[in-house]
């Protein structure tokens, strides 16, 4: 009697399970665009050292924001503010170190707490008044923007404040977004003639690969906490369920309310990330940075097999899907291709990943 | 004389100017099924919402082992021992079996500072428990979407059981379901009442409470209109007690007793 098995079930081929999983479309879109690349632009130093590093630190920079949006789309909610957030966060950091001559320490750290409390708040008023969420962030999108813009304004008369590098010098947490690691190993690597190096300028001598970007270290240290968060922890769980059917999870005596207004805060700290990152490696700050990168981190989320309505996805997707994005941005460039067509291109990516995705779903769910 | 598991006694509850519930009063008793019928409207809803700690009673005592308790959250009446099956809140399709049935309660292991989901534990649980209620999973990981509703409701069960509920309320478990799954999840309620599990099952099919209950009370309008022991009462007396009496006769009479 214990190998009663209904005979309506079919067996599952371990292919078949495989297979079936969220980042299937993100993928084949990989493999999809490598092959794509490779044959227009193998000559181009696309997939060079120098080329690997350039489309890598943009898909880096995508993914830092996707792990975020990722998350907050799991457990049923969208951040729109992240773009504006991102401009906001800079201009802290700079007005704090430069123009107020805080140290940048310190000034990381209080552009940390402003963004996580603003993100909080963007939680708190999504569960207390049962808005939704696109609406309440899609007012913080405005806000934001436009308190950065003023703050910038009224304390410096520009919305640009450069001068970063000049304060930067030595600070250890600065270093934590802007240094770069490995630097010996790539010198090493252009002594024995396996990279280029600089010829002339004054940087002649050094490999034109300096180093792994401390951003890069950020968005695999992101995505793999926030793949074991999701998957493998009982918060993860939680995360599921507030996004799968809040209700439910309630009645069941999980903390609906908090898993969403942190992961709103986690989303806020990601967006700081990026532009931490951004304000080290320019040496400046502005107030329009970030414009359009919640729908980047959105889009990148969805290709990644991610369910616009929550309760479904997956981090190591959403990851994929940055690597996706930015391989073509700069794939097109060095292909040479008018780089008008990036949005053609990305549009029609986005297309086919989820109607891949709500097929591969409706298998996994056994919808119809 | 048993004392019964939980008792409530004139429970009254308003919201602003409507009275949902005017004085209903049930109990029920270690291995019974109390069956409470009432048609649309009639306040099942909010009475066992008000029961498993959802809603606070506006008048009125709720005993448990007759102590006198007041819930002012679900946790605490879950933690108190009284579990709730919502008709079709009981499970996320989207998410898998072992992972609806931890929800809330997910087993941890510790790995240094970390404490991650355990999995093996839980999806050895998992299958044991649905296999006890007669459901052979291909496997844990499977997701609830791919159950029928029956098994939905069984999944859900199981999951009451294990965590240690005293007073199982069951919403309308059989009112979207087939013939076949139906008969499934009556004989689930049989098992459950069987290992000493209160029951209280709400339905507004007779048919489904005559086949399980041991005691039924039909509510009406917020109010008791009588409880009655299996044997002291034919269907078709509870199903005009539901109904308001006069009136279904009357329709009954003019539909040539298709109803």
């Amino acid at each position: 009697m214990s190998e009663a098995i209904d005979e309506r079930v079919r067996k599952t081929s371990a292919l078949r399970k495989a297979l079936i999983r969220p980042e299937l479309g993100a993928i084949c879109g990989v493999i999809l665009v490598f092959m794509f690349f490779l044959s227009i632009a193998r000559d181009s130093g696309m997939f060079g050292p120098e080329g690997v590093m350039n489309w890598g630190i943009v898909s880096a920079q995508f993914a830092v924001i996707a792990v975020g949006a990722c998350l907050l789309m799991i457990a049923g909610e969208f951040d729109l503010s992240v773009g504006s957030m991102i401009g906001f966060s800079g201009i802290i950091i700079a007005l704090f170190s430069v123009t107020w001559g805080y140290p940048v320490w310190l000034a990381i750290i209080i552009a940390f707490v402003l963004a996580m409390a603003i993100g909080a708040l963007n939680g708190y008023l999504v569960v207390k008044t049962g808005l939704p969420s696109f609406i309440v962030t899609l007012a913080f999108l405005y806000i934001l923007r436009g308190m950065t813009i003023f703050i910038a304004i009224t304390s410096t008369n520009k919305t640009i404040i450069g001068g970063v590098r000049d304060v930067t010098a030595g600070d250890p947490v600065a270093w934590l977004f802007g240094g770069k690691i490995l630097v010996g190993f790539f010198q090493w690597l252009a002594d024995i003639g396996l990279i280029d190096k600089y010829v002339a300028g004054n940087k002649a001598g050094q490999s034109v690969v300096e180093g792994i970007p401390m951003l890069m270290i950020w968005a695999i240290a992101l995505v793999l906490f926030g793949h074991w968060l999701l998957t493998k922890t009982r918060f993860g769980n939680w995360i599921f369920a507030a996004g799968g059917d809040s209700q439910a999870a309630l009645y069941v005596g999980v903390p609906v309310n908090r898993v969403k207004i942190l992961m709103f805060m986690f989303s806020a700290f990601c967006a700081t990330v990026f532009a931490t990152c951004q304000v080290m490696e320019f040496g400046s700050a502005a107030a329009d940075r970030g414009v359009l990168k919640e729908f980047e981190a959105i889009i990148s989320v969805v290709i990644g097999g991610a369910l616009l309505t929550g309760g479904y996805g997956s981090v190591v997707g959403a990851a994929l899907g940055a690597l996706i994005f930015g391989v073509v941005q700069q794939g097109l460039f060095f292909a040479g291709v008018e780089s008008s067509l990036f949005r053609v291109f990305l549009g029609v990516i986005l297309l086919l990943a989820v109607i891949l995705n709500t097929y591969i779903r409706r298998m996994i769910t056994g919808e119809r | 004389m048993t004392t019964p598991l939980i008792e409530l006694v004139d429970i009254e509850k308003h919201f602003g100017a409507v009275i949902a519930l005017a004085g209903v009063s049930v109990s029920v008793n270690p291995g019974e099924c109390h069956c409470l019928l009432g048609d649309n409207g009639a306040g099942k809803s909010t009475f066992i919402k008000t029961m498993s700690g959802v809603h606070q009673p506006t008048s009125g005592k709720i005993l448990m082992d007759g102590k006198e308790v007041r819930f002012s959250s679900p946790r605490q009446g879950m933690e108190a021992g009284i579990a709730t099956v919502y008709q079709d809140l009981a499970m996320i399709p989207l998410m898998s079996v072992t992972r609806n049935f931890w929800m809330g309660r997910e087993p941890q292991k510790k790995f240094g500072p970390f404490s991650s989901f355990d999995f093996k534990k839980a999806n050895e649980v998992t299958m044991a428990e649905m296999a006890k209620m007669g459901i052979n999973l291909r496997e844990p990981d499977q997701a609830v979407g791919t159950l029928s509703g029956g098994e939905r409701q069984t999944v859900a069960i199981a999951r009451a059981v294990y965590f240690g509920a005293k007073v199982l309320i069951l919403d309308e478990p059989t009112s979207a379901l087939g013939v076949r799954q139906t008969a499934n999840v009556l004989s689930t309620v049989d098992k459950v009442r069987k290992s000493g599990i209160g029951i209280i099952f709400i339905t507004h099919n007779v048919r489904h409470a005559m086949a399980v209950g041991d005691r039924f009370t039909v509510l009406n309008r917020g109010k008791t209109l009588g409880t009655a022991l299996r044997g002291e009462i034919t269907p078709d007396e509870l199903q005009d007690l539901m109904a308001g009496g006069q009136e279904m006769a009357s329709l009954e009479a003019s539909l040539g007793g298709t109803v």
